[in-house]
């Protein structure tokens, strides 16, 4: 191993011309890992005809996009993907790999990591540098990736350490590294990378592939009402809605009510859902679960209600309202419509 | 036309359903005082492999790598179909991350030979990482499809399936042999009477071992009784890392990349929370204080 450590890398993840947030979340995390290690920031990008998403790239941070044009990288599949990104890892030695913890992550990560024999972590939703022993060997690692996740369905938080050859690789959870403000005026190098795919990599065909756009978009609302078991049916979910469209929010909901079949999977909040950081969430008849609460509790301002005063959710909330939500929701609309006259 | 399907399920402690019952008074998780549970999507890639076993005929073999205890989770899988069930157990493989695991059970599959279809639950619930079903697909350099949701035609040269994107959904189609992983999207269908009753005297030969321990003659007891159930059927195979050729350096902790630093509980705090009180005057009184600071309006 030479002493030069390598760069921070970056996947990032495209669909429709657009980047995920995810990946510009995480350009934000890496500019800041980057800089505590003296390194660069680079983008991967692959796709056909995604050139003109460079820039986005640059204003976020990144120093160099690595950019993987041709037609067989679109859409997405998985094995094509895997190919580019281990030839890039073996010409430049990245020292740390983060991927979005996304459907596309989550599957192309672990077959990069398993070719590189990397260690990889999912599902991060904190990252750090720090120095790292090893309890067993006794060796010690300087300036190491502290990969930190939720295990055990959300009851424990483990730092993981990869203490093998880089890249360190993670994959990392949507909304939870915050977004950096865009300096339109940054620009950066982009690199043109020759795609090198045999026909083993391409026996996956797409037949058909049908996609809409997410209805809602949580990760950037700033209110966000959402309801759980405790709302009772699916009719009853206007009122979550009502007192959203009032306060100019957005409608979220817990696993117990998306399972109810009383609301659609978009607007889950929690470990398997979103996690959102809004500057206030209301949470309606949720009890909070710790999956729950993983996805919502960095929230500036948190409004439980709920008629069982011992809930979960009433340890984690600013405020708490003990009571039935169908009397309490229409006090609070009225309530604000008539401070906003 | 008949294919060799090969399931891996686990074995996993039931982190969705935790009580009090199941914390230490320091507020961590008793591991040891929850039940231990079939990894709930691992049954939807059983059902997936039986559903494929009565429309196209097909051998369904159940796999595990896990503690001896993890025999049950293979006779629940008998119970629901599964025509054979393989445990891999051996001290030599604890300790093993996604990677470690990954290369042990892709040793089994080329130990086995002529698998036709690997299928594992898109993830398992104690790590949710879905890691080691892509990791075994590249260590075997076979395709993956993940997030599968249905097999909508199977060949003997190629599966087309349904899976979940963002948004949406795929078709594809991917040569044989392939990997699969599986979401929630089919009923897994309850055991068997008639199968409870044959397997439920099927086992391993760590757990006839273990009831004849102090016996005098145990070994001899033991290989008699191991015969009768390879005979009729019966039989949990158990195979060590040395059985699966495995390189020692690959496997356990020793193959394991990834080390934990510090594992924190996350432990409910005690509130501060605002009381407001359910009525108009409590409503409108928190409502114009939010308006105040600006979280609202």
């Amino acid at each position: 191993m030479s002493d030069k450590i390598g760069n921070v890398w970056i996947f990032i993840e495209q669909e429709a011309g657009k980047i995920a947030p995810v990946s510009l979340e995480l350009v934000s995390k890496g500019r800041e890992l980057a800089d505590r290690l003296g390194v660069k920031v680079e983008a991967l990008l692959l796709g056909n005809g995604v050139a003109g998403l460079c820039d986005e790239l640059f204003h976020y941070g990144c120093d160099k996009v690595f950019l993987a044009e041709d037609p067989r990288l679109e859409p997405f599949t998985v094995m094509p993907f895997a190919k580019v990104v281990m030839d890039l890892i073996r010409e430049h030695k990245p020292n740390i790999l983060l991927f979005g913890a996304t459907l596309k992550g989550r599957e192309l990560a672990p077959r990069v990591a398993s070719e590189k024999l990397a260690g990889l972590t999912a599902d991060c939703t904190d990252l750090s540098i720090d120095d790292f022993t090893d309890a067993k060997s006794g060796k010690e690692y300087h300036d190491k990736l502290m990969q930190r996740r939720p295990a055990f369905g959300g009851n424990i938080l483990a730092t993981i350490v990869n203490s093998w050859d880089d890249p360190q690789m993670a994959t990392v959870r949507e909304g939870v590294m915050k977004l950096g403000e865009p300096d339109l005026a940054r620009t950066g190098e982009i690199e043109k990378v020759q795609v090198a795919l045999t026909p083993a990599e391409t026996v996956v065909k797409v037949i058909e592939r049908v996609r809409a756009d997410k209805t809602v978009d949580l990760r950037s609302a700033q209110i966000i009402v959402a309801g759980g078991y405790g709302v009772g049916s699916k009719e009853n979910f206007k009122l979550i809605y009502d007192l959203a469209d009032a306060l100019g929010g957005e409608v979220g909901a817990s696993r117990a009510a998306v399972d109810a079949g009383w609301i659609d999977h978009d607007h889950q909040i929690g470990q398997t859902g979103v996690t959102v950081r809004p500057r206030l969430y209301i949470a309606c008849g949720i009890s909070g679960s710790i999956q729950h609460r993983a996805g919502m509790s960095e929230s500036k301002k948190i409004i439980a209600i709920n008629t069982d005063p011992c809930a979960p959710i009433m340890s984690c909330a600013h405020y708490a309202i003990e009571g039935d939500l169908n009397q309490v929701i229409p006090l609070m609309i009225k309530a604000f419509k008539a401070k906003q006259n | 036309m008949s294919y060799r399907i090969l399931v891996f399920v686990k074995q996993v402690p039931d982190t969705k359903n935790i009580t009090g019952d199941a914390m230490t008074p320091e507020g961590t998780v008793n591991r040891a005082a929850l039940p231990a549970i079939f990894n709930p999507e691992d049954l939807n890639a059983l059902e997936l492999a039986l559903q494929l076993k009565e429309r196209c005929g097909a051998e369904v073999i159940v796999a595990t790598m896990g503690l001896p205890a993890a025999a049950e989770t293979l006779r629940q899988a008998l119970y629901r179909g599964a025509d054979r069930a393989l445990l891999v157990t051996d001290r030599a493989l604890a300790g093993a991350d996604t990677l470690a695991t990954s290369y042990a059970l892709s040793r089994l599959v080329g130990k086995l030979g002529g698998i036709d279809l690997v299928l594992c639950g898109r993830q398992a619930i104690d790590g949710d990482t879905a890691q080691v079903g892509p990791q075994i697909a590249e260590k075997l350099r076979w395709p993956q499809i993940c997030y599968v949701e249905e097999v909508l035609e199977l060949s003997k040269q190629s599966i087309r399936c349904r899976r979940s994107i963002d948004g949406g959904y795929e078709i594809l189609e991917a040569p044989l042999p392939a990997l699969l992983t599986v979401v929630d999207a089919n009923d897994p269908r309850p055991m068997n009477a008639h199968r409870i009753m044959k397997y439920k005297r099927a086992k391993s030969a760590g757990e006839i071992r273990g009831a004849l321990k102090g016996d005098p003659d145990a070994d001899a007891k033991a290989e008699a009784a191991l015969a009768e159930l390879k005979a009729q059927g019966l039989l949990i195979e158990e195979l060590s890392a040395a059985a699966i050729e495995a390189d020692p350096n690959r496997i356990g902790f020793a193959g394991s990349p990834t080390k934990v630093k510090q594992v924190i509980s996350v432990v409910l705090t005690a509130g501060e929370a605002k009381k407001v009180s359910a009525d108009a005057a409590g409503v409108s009184e928190l409502i114009h204080e939010l308006i105040s600071d600006h979280t609202l309006g």
